[in-house]
């Protein structure tokens, strides 16, 4: 990689790579198939430390894999919500994050877990919070050289769990029209924790720091929804575009967020 | 294997038998276009315009003729002359200099991907190169995108010879104007308790066949030459080539490849003159092929359009009077199918009072071509729906007032003599009978809609030759391009008629040297057609069997008769020299042939008369989620009147296949142009076809009101069923959330956005009740 | 032009070696330079799944794959479905369901299914349905298709292998 610069790109899955390629939108000289390597391929979960997921593990290892749904139920989903079986059998979780869409379905999840980015082959190996790797359509925080290893996640609470909705106009096969990833932590019968995460509804995906702030401290009934909805709906800034219209994606945005947090909670309960 | 005859009288017509070429294509050795591969061959893409409306200054070709590998480019120089008026080219219609203007622009493009140039090389990658090295010069103009803006005084003019008869001869997009008029409609419309006037909007939408457009020409340096392609005419693709390029119809010949769909889109043609032009250039056979984003930005979709419907009724049900006003996206040249909508709008219904006006638009969007049942869906979203609200208006259930005003035998059609047998009435009763519309919607944002659908189906011309074998089996010969299973129904015909077991007829489609012409397989017109054509020449190769025998036997071949693969006499005992002779088998008799006059040939060709119009209803249920507009498909049956089923799965296959297609066509399917004018959705993720996952089971009722002008009373099965969906879903949509929709695609963004209106100015209401 | 590399892989059962340019992908190699032309290309982009073949057991788009990240994997085409002139049931189930009219999407289908049936042998309509979300028909509306899949599950689960169609 760091011998051939900006002319190398990473190949996992291929699933977008290679239709960019295609396409003329990104033209590598070199692509550097890295499902080899061992870190990469590796899904390491303990109760005690949380999740170390490599960056090629592919999205239906993910959804195979009996941790992930018991204890991450809301990212497994995303991964399994990607494209078809045909794409979830060769596309990877990190391929996902670093393909730097803002309508990426499992990144609107990693930040609703507090997931961070492990990166490797610069100065030092850096840790790099998920809702801050990608930085404009496309562009990820990654220079030449490096290369996404592992996605970290925190070890679940008791009484927490995530949840992940995205709209799309048919049923499969589309890219997220509006995405939502939700994650809430109970105690004594209010919201200990809880973070959200838009896709598809900015430039970059993003983590709704005020939407999830609003929650703390109380019951998630109607009205701690609506708010939180209401506020989620405020952080987006979407666009028009033939998925759809800036004022559905924002209207869109509060309903899943509203259903994404129902869900986490009804599942954070059964903890 | 064969399945259940519903009626005695038939032996193999309406069994389920397997395909005769189905074995090839579940183990992959079917041969479609682009599997076809030959010494020497080079391979030819084409460099498309990026803009939607330009003209050419300059071609530099030069750059790209230099890249190693590439060995001819060639552009609209390279074809000959080509006359500006009406001609026939086989049995189409066509202008040629729009053909040819369409195969490879002469001074102007007209539509982000209007081919300019085509190259070909050593590999497919060489020739992609060398297209990125061809210098185009252009002046760009503006972009006309809608009938809107199209019909605007002022527009930017796409052809600056299209005048405007009906406007003192001024430059014009509108290239034609159709007027039915029936009654008095100003008396009809003061008859009517009551007026409901709609406007309509549905977008440009594709076929949508999973095969891209493909072709290989292979020129010979004596002047001959072949063409192997996808396509759903071969004849039509030998006479459209010779007539863009130049080169004589009887030089020609064209071996239809398996085709993966068509639906009506490859009736014409884009790379089969590109490929016989590059051929005759560099010596070798060139073969092309379409990517997929090609296909949607250089093939033909069909209309987009604007419909206005007035229609007026009395308070028990009864239509007196509609108005239409209708305009469809040509695209880039002249020839949107918008006659075929004016004729099928109201074409279910007896209307005394009635005036059509339809406008055929240009456009700078790609040239349009066919897609089943052409014109007939965006009209019947329009005239549908109007009637789902007539019924509401007057408390009538909508099935019954479709039967109320329905037509049957003897009533009037809007062009033509009046119906003969048909089986409209049928079709909306099988729908009421259904176990569909008798069950019981379950929850709420539930609805259903009924719609239905007509087309007129075609006759045209088609041949079939019918070979007895030396082992008293037969083959069918015939040129219609299998797109749905009918090979088999040929061969079903021809086992029939013979009386041999369906097995021991070979079915084959023919290449247009080997077959008298045959027209385009579309219009619903294979089984009906050729299926007379084979019939006829069944009957013939039957009669020269029976004579044959009785030969043999030296007895009146009417006293011979085929039956269950034998020859025998009808009744031994009133025969002279009827003792003694039992039945032969058709494999003993075919051991006699050559001594009683030599090989059997049975032959037929029809221009065939007696097309039987089709009739489709569909009902559907919909669950819409009123917060994102989400329509689900919960229910869907379609009953359709199809004379005769000579496969039923197969007749089965196209009406739900049509379903399908018209469901997507309802609610997700659409060309997103730019404010340039350039097409953003070029692959299949963003043009969105229903997937699996997007549609329930389609539930099938055959309706079968015989089609008196044919043989075997069939009616074309394969279009009419695309055309109630839209349709059916909008007026369920209506019953499930209240919002009446009147624009395609339904899509969550667009329903939603009227779920919200409709619920914005209820809480105003309430508000202000209070 | 690039250089060419040797892959070696095992295809429907045959141990196979082909050349090919790193910028081919596996389903040019497998039409253009193997001439199996059994899987078709639809769309290039993975949206259609006309091109599914199975790599190690899963489905995958071999449109998105390149040939040369095929080295030392089981491939399986629509070619190899076939047990010599013995049908796979699910390819006798399509046949005698007409789940096929013009037959493009057919192989993918057939790649798809039977990868679904190894792991579930016994699927759900619903469960059927997600499993072939990834390959588009145009022109059946996936009715017979799914019908067929449903009875190929049935009639393997019996243990019941047929010949070539009659």
């Amino acid at each position: 990689m760091k011998a051939n610069g900006d002319k190398a790109r990473p190949i996992c899955g291929g699933t977008d790579l290679i239709i960019q390629m295609r396409a003329g939108v990104r033209q590598p000289a070199v692509v550097v198939d890295i499902k080899k390597v061992r870190e990469m391929r590796e899904l390491k979960f303990s109760p005690k430390s949380g999740l170390k997921l490599g960056a090629a593990v592919s999205c239906i290892d993910v959804a195979e894999n009996a941790d992930m749904r018991r204890h991450y139920p809301g990212l497994t989903e995303a991964a399994h919500l990607i494209g078809s079986l045909q794409i979830q059998n060769r596309a990877s979780v990190g391929g996902n994050l670093c393909n730097g869409s803002p309508a990426a379905d499992t990144t609107p999840a990693l930040i609703a877990l507090k997931a961070k980015a492990r990166i490797a082959g610069g100065k030092a190996t850096r840790d790099v919070p998920v809702e801050e790797f990608v930085v404009s359509p496309g562009r990820t925080v990654l220079k030449p050289g490096e290369l996404l290893v592992q996605l970290l996640i925190p070890a679940p609470a008791p009484h927490s769990s995530d949840a992940y909705l995205r709209f799309i106009p048919r049923n499969e096969m589309d890219i997220a029209v509006v995405g939502v990833g939700a994650s809430v932590t109970l105690a004594g019968g209010v919201v200990k924790a809880a973070r959200i995460g838009l896709g598809a509804v900015a430039a970059t995906p993003l983590f709704a720091d005020k939407a999830s702030e609003s929650l703390i401290g109380k019951k998630l009934d109607e009205s701690a929804l609506e708010t939180a909805a209401r506020l989620a709906s405020e952080a987006s800034s979407p666009i028009d575009d033939m998925r759809g219209t800036a004022e559905y994606r924002r209207h869109v945005t509060g309903v899943l967020t509203r259903r994404a947090l129902t869900i986490a909670a009804e599942r954070a309960h059964k903890h | 294997m064969e399945g259940t005859n519903s009626n005695g009288k038939f032996k193999v017509i309406g069994t389920r038998p397997i395909r005769h070429d189905g074995v090839d294509k579940v183990i992959g050795r079917a041969k479609y276009g682009a599997d076809y591969a030959f010494p020497g061959m080079l391979h030819g893409k084409v460099l498309r315009s990026p803009h939607a409306h330009a003209k050419i200054k300059s071609i530099k070709t030069a750059k790209a003729l230099k890249l190693p590998g590439v060995k001819a480019v060639v552009t609209a120089a390279d074809l000959p002359q080509a006359d500006d008026k009406i001609e026939q080219a086989g049995e189409m219609a066509i202008n040629p200099r729009h053909l040819s203007m369409n195969i490879l622009a002469h001074d102007k493009v007209l539509y982000d991907g209007h081919a300019i140039a085509a190259v070909a090389a050593t590999s497919p990658h060489i020739a992609e190169e060398a297209c990125k090295l061809i210098e185009v010069e252009y002046e760009v103009l503006p972009p006309v995108m809608t009938v809107d803006v199209a019909m605007k005084p002022g527009a930017a003019i796409l052809h600056p010879t299209l005048r405007n008869r009906e406007e003192g001869d001024k430059q014009t997009n509108v290239a034609n104007h159709i007027q039915f008029k029936r009654g008095d409609l100003e008396a009809g419309f003061k008859a009517a308790d009551f007026v409901i006037e709609r406007e309509f909007n549905t977008a440009m939408v594709h076929q949508g066949y999973i095969e891209p457009h493909n072709a290989v020409g292979i020129y010979n340096a004596d002047g001959q030459a072949t063409i192997y392609c996808s396509t759903q005419g071969a004849f039509d693709v030998r006479s459209l080539s010779a007539q863009v390029v130049g080169v004589p119809v009887g030089k020609i010949k064209v071996v239809p490849a398996e085709i993966g769909g068509g639906f009506g889109g490859k009736t014409t043609v884009y790379l089969e003159p590109l490929s016989l032009l590059l051929s005759k250039k560099t010596g070798h056979p060139v073969k092309m092929v379409m990517t997929r984003s090609e296909v949607l930005r250089g093939s033909g979709p069909t209309s987009g359009s604007k419909i206005k419907v007035k229609m007026g009724a009395t308070k028990d049900g009864k239509i007196v009077a509609a108005e239409v006003w209708m305009a469809y996206e040509a695209g880039a040249f002249p020839g949107s199918p918008v006659g075929a909508g004016a004729m099928c709008i109201l074409a279910p219904y007896t209307i005394e009072n009635l005036q059509i006006d339809a406008y055929d638009v240009v456009v700078n969007r790609p040239k349009t071509a066919a897609y089943r049942a052409p014109g007939a869906t965006n009209a019947a979203m329009a005239g549908e729906t109007v009637i789902d609200e007539i019924a509401e208006r007057c408390g009538i259930d909508p099935i019954e007032l479709r039967v109320q005003n329905g037509v049957k035998e003897g009533s009037p059609q809007v062009v033509g003599p009046p119906f003969k047998a048909i089986g409209f009435i049928e079709t909306l009763d099988a729908i009421r009978n259904s176990d569909h519309y008798k069950s019981k919607l379950s929850g709420p944002n539930q609805g259903r809609g009924v719609a239905t659908g007509f087309w007129f189906n075609a006759g045209m011309q088609s041949s079939a030759t019918v070979n007895i074998h030396t082992d008293g089996t037969a083959s069918v010969v015939t040129g219609s391009p299998d797109i749905g299973g009918s090979r088999a129904s040929m061969a079903m015909i021809t086992a029939e008629v013979l009386g041999i077991p369906v097995t021991d007829v070979r079915p084959l489609v023919a290449d247009t040297d080997s077959i008298g012409h045959t027209d385009v397989t579309g219009g619903s017109r294979v089984t009906f057609a050729t299926g007379m054509a084979v019939y006829e020449a069944a009957q013939d190769a039957a009669r020269q069997l029976r004579e044959r025998a009785a030969k043999v036997w030296e007895v009146k071949p009417d006293d011979v008769e085929l039956h269950d693969g034998s020859v025998r006499l009808k009744d031994p005992a009133s025969v002279e020299k009827g003792e003694g002779k039992p039945p032969m088998s058709m494999k003993e008799l075919a051991t006699k042939l050559a001594r009683t006059g030599g090989p059997i040939i049975g032959r037929a060709s029809v221009n065939a008369r007696g097309v039987g119009p089709a009739f489709a209803t569909t009902c559907v249920d919909v669950e819409v989620d009123p917060d994102t507009g989400k329509v689900q498909i919960l229910r869907c049956t379609v009953a359709q009147d199809v004379g005769k089923a000579i496969h039923p799965s197969y007749v089965e296959g196209q009406m739900q296949g049509g379903t399908a297609q018209g469901i997507g066509w309802g609610l997700n399917e659409e060309y997103f142009y730019d404010d340039k004018g350039i097409l953003r959705n070029t692959g299949l993720l963003d043009y969105r076809m229903p997937t699996c996952l997007d549609l329930p089971l389609i539930e099938t009722a055959i309706v079968e009101v015989a089609n008196p002008g044919h043989p075997l009373g069939v009616r074309g099965v394969g279009e009419v069923s695309i055309v109630p969906p839209p349709a059916a879903l909008a007026n369920a949509i209506y019953r499930a959330v209240g919002v009446r929709m009147s624009e395609t695609p339904m899509s969550p963004p667009r329903l939603l956005k009227e779920i919200l209106k409709k619920r914005a100015t209820e809480e105003t209401h309430s508000a202000a009740a209070d | 032009m690039s250089k060419k590399t040797l892959v070696e892989v095992n295809i429907n059962g045959e141990e196979v070696e082909f050349l090919c340019e790193p910028r081919q992908s596996l389903l040019e190699c497998l039409r253009d330079v193997l001439e199996m032309t059994g899987s078709k290309e639809g769309c290039l982009t993975g949206d259609c799944g006309a091109c599914s073949v199975l790599i190690d057991g899963r489905a995958v788009c071999s449109c998105l794959m390149l040939g040369v990240e095929a080295q030392g994997k089981e491939i399986r085409t629509v070619e190899g479905l076939a047990d010599g002139n013995t049908l796979h049931p699910l390819q006798q189930k399509f046949l005698e369901h007409a789940s096929l009219q013009c037959g493009i999407c057919t192989p993918g289908f057939l790649m798809s299914a039977t990868a679904l049936l190894e792991r579930n042998p016994n699927p759900t309509e619903a469960e059927i349905r997600y499993a072939l979300a990834g390959n588009l028909c145009r022109c059946t509306g996936y009715d017979k298709i799914v019908r067929a899949v449903l009875d190929a599950a049935k009639s393997m689960k019996s243990g019941v292998r047929t010949s070539r169609a009659a």
